[in-house]
Formats: C-alpha cells, structure tokens, sequence
C-alpha cells in the first residue's frame, strides 16, 4: 500500500515539467493581459481601457470589421467545403483520396505565403485581376480591401472546413436515403427532415471553428497589407510591437475583447447544439 | 438506370474537381511566377528561367533563416514529447480522471490567439529573471503549447489504441519494472503514431508567423519572417521562397500520410 502512493507521488512528480512550462507560456501571459486589461496609465485600476475602447470609433471600427471578414469568410467557406466534402463522399475512393491528401496540405498555405501567392493572382497587377479586366468583368479589384481580404480568408477557410466536415458525412447513410424515397420523400424533404438535422451538430462546431480561426488571424492580414487593415489582431500587435504608441494595457483590454467575443461565439455554439434536435434525443 | 446514376456522379466529379481547382489556383500561380523571368501587365509570363530559386539557395540569410527555422522547431518538438510524453503516461495509467481536466486544458492555445498570448509573453519576458524576449527560447516554449492540442489527442488516440493497461500489466508480470515496462513495451508500440504526429506537427509550426514575427523578429529570423521582410524584393524571388517552402511542407505531409497508411494496414 505505502509503495503504492509512493508510486503515485512519483507519477505525480512527472507532471511537474509540463505544468511548469504550461503556466510559463500559456497561463502566466493570459493571466498577465486579463490583470492588465483593468488597468491603465492615467486612472490606475478600472474599467478606463473598456470604456475608451467603446467611445472609440477607431477601436469600434476594428472590432466591426473582424467580426464582418470572420463571419462573411467563414459562411463562404463553410458553403464551400459542405459542397465539396459532400461531393467528396461521392467520388470513387482514387480521386476522393487525392483530392483529401491535397486539402490537408494546403491547410498549411496560410499567413504569409497565401498572401503573397494572393497578391501575384489579385493584385493590382495580378494575373486574375488583369483577365478579368480585359474580359470586361471588372473595372478595378482591390485585394487590399475589405472584400480582397474575404477572399483570402475564405480560401484558408475552405481546407479546414472539408477536414472538419468529410468525416461527418459518413453518418449521413446511403440507406436513409433510400428508406426516405422509399417512404415518399423527394430530394428537399430527404434533406429538410433527415440531411440538415444529422448535420446540424458538425455543421454548427465547424462553423464556430472557423470563426475563432478568421477572428484570430493575424499574419495573413499582417503580410498582405503591412499592418495597415483596422482589425482587431493587428490593432493587438500594434500596441504591443509598433513604432508608435506603446500601449500594452490597452492591448490587453482589445485582446480581453476578442477572447470574449470567441467565448461569446463557443457558448452561442453550446446553447444552440443543446436545443438541436441530434443531441436532444 | 444508367443515365440516372450517371448525371449525379458526373455532378460530383465536376465538384471535387472545382474544389481541388480553387485549392490549386493560388499554388498554381506562385509556381509560375517563381519560374518566370519577368511577368507585369500582362496574362502570360515572357519568359521561363530559374535565376530566382539559384539565387535564393544561394542567399545565405535565406540559408540561415531555414536553418533557424529548423532548429526551433526540432527544439520544440523534442521539448513536446519530454513534456507529453510522461504526461499522457501519468494521466492514463495512474489518473485517468485527470484525462477530463487536460482536454480542457488543451483548448486553451486555440482558444487563445497567438496575438494575445503575445501581448502577455512580451511583458513577462522582455526584462527580469526570464528574460526571453528575441532569443529562440521563448519560440521553443511557445511552439509547444502551439503543438500541444494536436500531439496530445494524436498520442491519446494511439495510447488507447495499444490498450495501455493491458500492456503494462503484462509486461510487470513478466518481471519488468514500471520504468522498463514503458520505455521498453509501451514506448516502442507508440513509435510509429509518434513519428505522425511529429512530422505533422513540425509542418504546421515550420509555417509559424505570428509569435516569431512579434517576439523575436530579426533578431533570430525564421524562415517565415524572412519571406516576410523579403517583401520589397522581386516578387518572382518570393515566389521562389514560398514555392520552396511549399515543397517542403509537402515532402514532410507525404511522408507522415504513408507512414499512417502503413499504420492503418
């Protein structure tokens, strides 16, 4: 018996590296910005930071324009990578591999390289922009916009939605499919009744997956406009690494907000997958 | 019949193809771009060469910066599995209760954005006892909680795989210790699960940006900081950078898909 807990405080023993290391990298900096967050230079400890970001149209205007590119790049995904994970399911099993193995990969083409591959293919000068201009398509693109940087996100949002959604059509059997027609169901009651509420559950976590992905990104936006787009990542940075204005603690009042904002979203996540009708049963 | 089945799989063929198309699109055209002698104003590039990959592996700050981006991650990774390692052991052989408590835990480097950590990490360890702040130190710490989501389900997975338990009890009948048991039963059964989970971790932080951009920078320049502040030269000889990079990532993807698939079989 006494070995035995002996044992155990050994065992326990070992978990001592990770902790320490955990709390030096992950814990100790987050707790540093939410300590920090009530704090301020002029007006000592309080809520300073919060109201000033909330009489500020600046500041607002981030936090607008994140939540605008998150929620509009990870729609546009998800869109995307329902059609082609549902089509992947579809495909004899050579090209399903193929293209499956070349989607995990291109997961990795983010933050920097994607932008600049953007900038070669939408760009002032890129290749895309000047076709679609001779064809008469468009008169001018400007991927340093509001609507480039949708395109960019949605791009990077299209390989982790497909990793994310592929293994849940799987559930979605062949043979439901078929006891429905039999039963007299055309294609929209199959998926009105019997597709979108299997779904509904992986649907939801992807896409709340790929919002807290948009609302954290910060190198692609980083690169692709040297840090002059107003989100909320690169307002973060700006404060804490800029050549101006030095302000960390205000820093740590805009980064409280975001982690709240992808709190806010995982807990809508929740609330919604236990009113689903999946869970419920 | 055949009609039939025939215009629902056309359908289906036709979007994977659009999907892999749309993935392909941006590869595509870096590719050309690094290996176009000049290409402005115009659809189709005037010319092909490969000046622009010679003089990139033959720039020694790109050599450097590959190199240090090699040796953070190779450091963060060791650091993962003499951190994780032990850990997933403990927590399933001993605690399996503490399994609940570490799969919160693990949620916290995505729920936390690099750029927030940052912020914290800045202060912390710009001066003082700890101070990290532009040495490589502070990326191999940082890199492992970047890791630690992934190598920890991936191991886990593994670990109830091999039947933990079952093993080991097996192995102190036969007369091992618990020590030997591990690292001579358990250890080499997880090898091959490891090696997956390694070489997808180490694709995923060789593209790091956001940490090595705000928190060392120049002063220990990986090769992502590097392309980054390469901005202002050619844009071929980005291309160059990023289509080297690509291929990297790729070569080590490869490698860790087939080594799973062997798993597998």
């Amino acid at each position: 018996m006494k070995s035995l807990t002996r044992g155990k405080g050994l065992a326990l023993l070992c978990l001592a590296p990770f902790a320490l290391f955990f709390i030096l990298f992950q814990i100790a900096p987050l707790a540093w910005v939410l300590v920090n967050s009530l704090q301020s230079e002029e007006s000592g400890w309080g809520l300073a930071n919060f109201n000033r970001i909330f009489a500020s149209k600046f500041y607002l205007q981030a936090i607008q324009y994140s939540l605008e590119i998150s929620f509009w790049s990870s729609l546009f995904g998800i869109v995307i990578a329902v059609l082609g994970s549902y089509s992947l399911n579809k495909v004899d099993s050579r090209l399903r591999n193929f293209v499956n193995a070349f989607a995990n990969m291109t997961s990795n083409f983010s933050g920097v390289p994607l932008a600049f591959a953007f900038i070669i293919l939408l760009g002032f000068n890129g290749t895309i922009t000047l076709m679609l201009k001779q064809a008469g398509i468009i008169e001018d693109f400007n991927l340093y916009s509001k609507t480039g940087l949708i395109i960019l996100y949605t791009y990077f949002q299209i390989p982790l939605g497909v990793l994310l959604l592929y293994p849940a059509f799987d559930t979605l059997r062949e043979d439901w499919r078929e006891s429905a027609a039999l039963l007299g169901a055309n294609a929209w009651q199959f998926w009105r009744h019997i597709g979108i509420p299997v779904l509904t559950p992986a649907l939801l976590g992807t896409f709340v997956i790929l919002l807290a992905n948009a609302l954290g990104a910060y190198a692609t936006v980083y690169a692709l406009t040297t840090g002059n787009f107003n989100v909320l990542p690169i307002r973060i940075a700006a404060m804490v690494s800029g050549d101006i204005s030095l302000d960390p603690n205000m820093a740590s009042a805009l980064a409280v907000i975001l982690v709240g904002l992808m709190t806010l979203v995982t807990l809508v996540h929740q609330w919604l997958l236990k009113r689903s009708y999946h869970v419920s049963r | 019949m055949s009609r039939a089945d025939a215009t629902p799989h056309l359908y289906h063929r036709v979007m994977v193809w659009l999907l892999f198309l749309i993935l392909l699109l941006p590869l595509i055209g870096t590719l050309v771009y690094s290996i176009s002698s000049s290409w402005s104003a115009t659809i189709l590039p005037s010319g092909f060469t490969f000046k622009w990959y010679l003089q990139l592996w033959s720039d020694p700050r790109f050599l450097n910066a590959f190199i240090q981006s090699l040796v953070v991650c190779v450091g963060a990774l060791a650091l993962s599995v003499v951190l994780i390692l032990p850990l997933l052991f403990v927590v399933h052989y001993h605690f399996p209760k503490l399994d609940a408590l570490m799969n919160i835990l693990i949620l916290l480097p995505f729920a936390v954005p690099p750029v927030v950590s940052s912020v914290g990490l800045l202060q912390l360890y710009g001066s003082g006892p700890l101070a990290m702040v532009g040495t490589p130190w502070i990326l191999i710490g940082c890199y492992f909680t970047v890791a630690l989501p992934f190598m920890y389900r991936a191991i886990t997975n593994n670990l109830q795989a091999i039947n933990l338990r079952d093993l080991m009890d097996a192995a102190q009948l036969l007369g091992a210790s618990t020590w030997q048991a591990a690292f001579l039963v358990v250890l080499p059964n997880l090898r091959k699960g490891l090696m997956v989970a390694l070489l997808l971790s180490f694709s995923f932080l060789f593209g790091e940006f956001v940490f090595a951009n705000i928190l060392v920078g120049t002063r220990y320049e990986t090769l992502q900081v590097y392309l980054n502040n390469m901005r202002n030269s050619s844009g071929h000889f980005t291309s160059a950078v990023v289509i080297s990079y690509f291929l990297f990532v790729l070569v080590l993807t490869w490698v860790a898909t087939h080594l799973n698939k062997d798993k597998s079989q």
